[in-house]
């Protein structure tokens, strides 16, 4: 089986499929993966991960529960030092870095378990992800200096129309963990959104939502792509979406690759049904 | 050579004072996840009972001893249950100011009955002292009662959380409370318990210290009760081995700080090592390191 | 706008705040200056305006170590005592450099700008260990420097013979007149503490606190406090926003400390011990964590309250504890919290916001 092949080449092989867009073709990928992976006493949780993301493509990740998809994602953002391989983001190793020196070379993302700032409105939650974009200093803050006040109003207005992608720019001084569940995963989108990343990476966007919303939600992953011109990995279990919106596609199980391609490659691979469609018709 | 093992064996004996105390924190901490600040207290509360009973009541030593550990147990059960109880599920910093003005209660109560007058506290232990090397090293009768108190302790309580069904509890209240209450265990009675330990070994660490370091005060249980908190953090909180370790290094490095760099830095360096030691092993010497879920 | 609605809303909030610092200075001196035959202030209150003042910053500064950036803080009036020695140090020195002229106001600012920047430097010292830790592990290394300050300052001895200094480390053998000495602490201040200075430096200390809580800073440090992972993620520096509300904790604490020692003709480094820390989060704690206003009035009201007990007599400081238990009780207890939210609707917000955190 070739999708067992140990390979670092790009998910999809784009010239003979044609799925990743022209435009990716002639610049360098986002996210380079390579022999990636982690032990934990022993145990591999993910092994030999090897994975290509081009600059503006859309990527799903997907696998049984426990697959170690959300491992990934904390590999990649760096709340785990990888024991083995190594990661390039926009050609630049990430070895020795954390996660907020990963954010800052461009990859940004959402939580599984939503990890909002509840106590604070939807704006400084928005503001919060602005850290990094529209800065002044601390002594600004405290005594009020005219760089203060330039940037708060930057802050804010950049903050409204990042909450506009959404429609939730009325919600903006509403308490964040007040909101209802879709809102609160459409807002950490907007907060990752906020840090101006190059590659952003959303665990299981679609949980918890209504058919409709996850309609919405997915013509809003491309509208996001089509407009910051950035890449999306993300991990779901509603196939509709994934296989809807994703260019590319990997399938993780037991902590190792199974599985690249398109939507319909993915679809007809007897190990993938095997892995993981097979389970689900049982149940 | 001698002087020096002389230090050794005072460090190790205050230490095993520590060890003892330490217990108390260690276990209360473990289970109720909360500091116990008028734990140090409840030591300076079980001296004056013991100096109370041989005084003014006439008792024997011994039988003074056991009136002090009965009344602690008691007033141990009785803070958990006014005080902490109530405050199952408020956050641990408001437990912590409870304990704390527990403390000051405590405190303020010793000096109406007793008054802010230091008492000058007879040892219970009527050994005589252990001459070794001609005489040169000399160990009390009070530093071998100690030890031997300590060991004692720390092996019944170690049979105790490994072997019956009420230790095994415990672990599990301390492990997840949650669980162990699907479990069929009862938590609240599991919490009182504890605190009646605890409260009865500070009521025997109380007696052993002021044996050995006879001036009694309503303030004297607050800075060795410190120290064994030190010392329960320095060798891994929630940890029996570990207070039993930390309570003797803290000992001995107060004894040999004071003796070999100077009397008022003791205390200091007592400190320094376990800012060290915290640093090196966030968790202490021997407690176990938790991963944070993402 | 919505979004000045919410400005709005902390801008009223904020002059709620300094209004009633205001108002209660003006009180005081109106209470002070006797004008009024029924409203008169008793001579040992009189004497406690200062402490209130101090115990104020200290309170508020600790509410941003402890409620705005989240870090349990057992160590604070270490600060305060390197703040009161560096501070009296600072005012003697320039009182020996020009005998002649009378320099009070000069040297109190002197003092606790030198109190804050050494009690500042103390914070980078000490963070930059503590801060490699959490939680309770947290709290007991702070404790473990508050002591430990305590001890070092024990040792020092500090004199001035003619116009040259000489410091000692365990050795009081110095020439000249002793300004500190070691145990005793530092004897012969003068007293230059007045009330109205610390109403200035309460109002600088919530100038500081306020807009830095709402401002950029301010928002990284309680979106750290909230959910450390989430903080990261976007990008934001933890060790460098955790070290800021620190040291300017710590820098407030020193400026604070230095006009305590002002206030008194001798301080021991013994009168910054254990308990003072305590006490100070006990204020913070009941004023509410996070809450400035609130820990304001705590610490105006527990400084007090023990004068106002004084007619107990020997029973004052047994009513004191009694009273902070039932206080914590009372605000801690879901039972009593809920009776409580059907009267005030403020604590009922508060309480439906911790069931949602639990949730």
């Amino acid at each position: 089986m070739t999708q067992k092949k140990k390979s670092a080449t790009k998910m999809v092989p784009a010239p003979s499929h044609g799925i990743i867009p022209e435009r990716d073709l002639h610049v360098a990928p986002v996210l380079e993966a390579r022999h990636l992976g982690i032990e934990f006493g022993g145990l591999h949780a993910v092994e030999d991960f090897n994975l290509i993301i081009g600059k503006t493509e859309i990527a799903g990740l997907i696998g049984p529960n426990g697959a170690g998809k959300t491992t990934v994602f904390n590999l990649l953002t760096k709340v785990y030092q990888p024991t083995m391989g190594t990661i390039l983001l926009n050609g630049r190793d990430t070895a020795g870095m954390n996660t907020m020196q990963a954010n800052r070379l461009g990859i940004a993302r959402t939580f599984q378990n939503i990890r909002l700032f509840g106590n604070m409105t939807v704006e400084d939650n928005v503001r919060i992800g602005l850290h990094n974009q529209i800065r002044y200093g601390m002594f600004s803050g405290i005594f009020r200096l005219p760089a203060f006040w330039q940037g708060e109003k930057k802050q804010h207005e950049r903050a409204l129309e990042l909450l506009s992608i959404f429609d939730m720019q009325d919600l903006a001084s509403h308490q964040a963990g007040s909101l209802p569940y879709g809102a609160q995963r459409r807002l950490e989108i907007v907060r990752a959104l906020a840090t101006h990343p190059s590659l952003l990476l959303l665990d299981e966007p679609a949980a918890g939502m209504n058919p409709h919303e996850t309609e919405e939600l997915m013509e809003n992953v491309i509208k996001i792509r089509d407009q910051f011109q950035i890449a999306i990995l993300l991990i779901e279990h509603d196939m509709n979406l994934v296989m809807g919106i994703c260019e590319g596609i990997c399938v993780l199980n037991y902590g190792k690759i199974i599985a690249k391609g398109t939507a319909s490659e993915i679809q007809q691979n007897p190990v993938v049904i095997e892995a993981y469609l097979g389970k689900r018709k049982e149940n | 050579m001698i002087q020096f093992l002389s230090y050794l064996v005072n460090g190790i004996s205050l230490g095993s004072v520590y060890a003892i105390i330490a217990l108390g924190y260690s276990m209360v901490y473990g289970i109720a996840k909360m500091l116990n600040f008028a734990h140090g207290d409840v030591i300076m509360i079980g001296a004056f009972v013991s100096f109370s009973a041989t005084q003014y009541w006439g008792l024997s030593p011994l039988v003074s001893v056991l009136v002090s550990v009965i009344v602690c147990t008691v007033l141990g059960i009785t803070i958990e249950r006014l005080a902490y109880k109530p405050l199952r599920q408020a956050s641990s910093l408001a437990v912590l100011i409870t304990a704390i003005g527990m403390s000051y209660l405590l405190q303020n109560i010793a000096l109406l009955i007793w008054g802010a007058n230091p008492k000058s506290f007879a040892s219970v232990v009527s050994i005589g002292t252990l001459s070794l090397f001609g005489g040169q090293l000399r160990i009390t009768g009070e530093t071998l009662v100690t030890v031997l108190a300590n060991i004692v302790i720390m092996v019944a309580l170690t049979l105790f959380t490994g072997r019956t069904k009420m230790g095994k509890a415990m672990r599990a209240v301390s492990e997840d409370k949650g669980a162990a209450e699907l479990m069929g265990i009862n938590v609240n009675a599991t919490i009182s318990l504890t605190f009646a330990i605890g409260s009865g070994l500070a009521a025997i660490a109380g007696v052993l210290l002021c044996s050995s370091y006879p001036v009694l005060m309503p303030t004297t249980g607050a800075m060795p009760g410190i120290k064994a908190f030190t010392a329960a953090v320095f060798g891994g909180i929630g940890s029996i081995p570990g207070a039993l370790v930390g309570g003797i290094l803290l000992g001995v490095i107060e004894i040999l700080g004071k003796a070999y760099v100077s009397t008022e830095l003791g205390d200091a360096l007592v400190f320094a090592v376990l800012i060290v030691v915290l640093l090196v092993k966030p968790t202490g010497l021997l407690g176990k390191k938790v991963n944070e879920k993402v | 706008m919505k979004h000045m609605k919410k400005i709005n809303k902390t801008f009223a909030s904020n002059l709620i705040t300094y209004g009633m610092v205001v108002a209660a200075f003006l009180l005081c001196q109106l209470a002070q200056s006797g004008t009024l035959e029924w409203f008169k202030m008793s001579r040992s209150l009189r004497g406690q305006l200062v402490p209130i003042c101090v115990y104020i910053v200290m309170a508020v500064s600790l509410n941003l170590t402890v409620g705005i950036s989240g870090e349990l803080s057992l160590g604070h009036a270490g600060f305060m005592s390197v703040g009161a020695f560096s501070g009296i140090l600072a005012s003697q020195l320039i009182a020996a450099a020009f005998p002649e002229a009378s320099l009070e106001l000069p040297r109190l600012l002197a003092a606790l700008i030198t109190g804050g920047l050494v009690a500042g430097l103390a914070g980078v010292l000490i963070g930059i260990p503590v801060l490699r830790l959490r939680g309770d592990y947290l709290a007991i290394v702070t404790l473990a420097f508050g002591e430990i300050i305590r001890n070092l300052l024990n040792c020092v001895y500090f004199s001035i013979d003619g116009s040259s200094f000489h410091a000692g480390f365990l050795n009081p053998s110095l020439p000249g007149k002793l300004l500190i000495n070691g145990p005793m602490g530092a004897t012969g201040v003068e007293k230059l503490a007045s009330f109205e200075a610390g109403f200035v430096l309460v109002i600088f200390t919530l100038i500081v606190v306020l807009n830095l809580v709402n401002s950029r800073s301010g928002r990284a440090i309680m979106a750290i406090r909230d959910n450390r992972i989430a903080a990261e993620s976007v990008g934001i520096p933890v060790t460098k926003y955790r070290m800021m509300a620190f040291v300017t904790s710590a820098v407030l604490a020193g400026m604070a400390g230095a006009l305590y020692g002002l206030n008194y003709s001798t301080v021991q480094a013994a009168k910054f011990k254990f308990d003072t820390s305590i006490l100070i989060l006990v204020f913070v704690v009941l004023g509410g964590i996070g809450n400035i206003r609130g820990s304001i009035i705590a610490a105006a009201l527990l400084t007090v309250l023990p004068e106002v007990l004084r007619s107990f007599g020997e029973y004052r400081m047994l009513i004191y504890a009694i009273v902070l238990i039932l206080v914590m009780l009372a605000t801690n207890n879901p039972a009593f919290k809920a009776a409580l939210g059907r009267i005030l609707p403020h604590a009922r917000r508060e309480n439906s916001l911790k069931e949602a955190d639990k949730a």
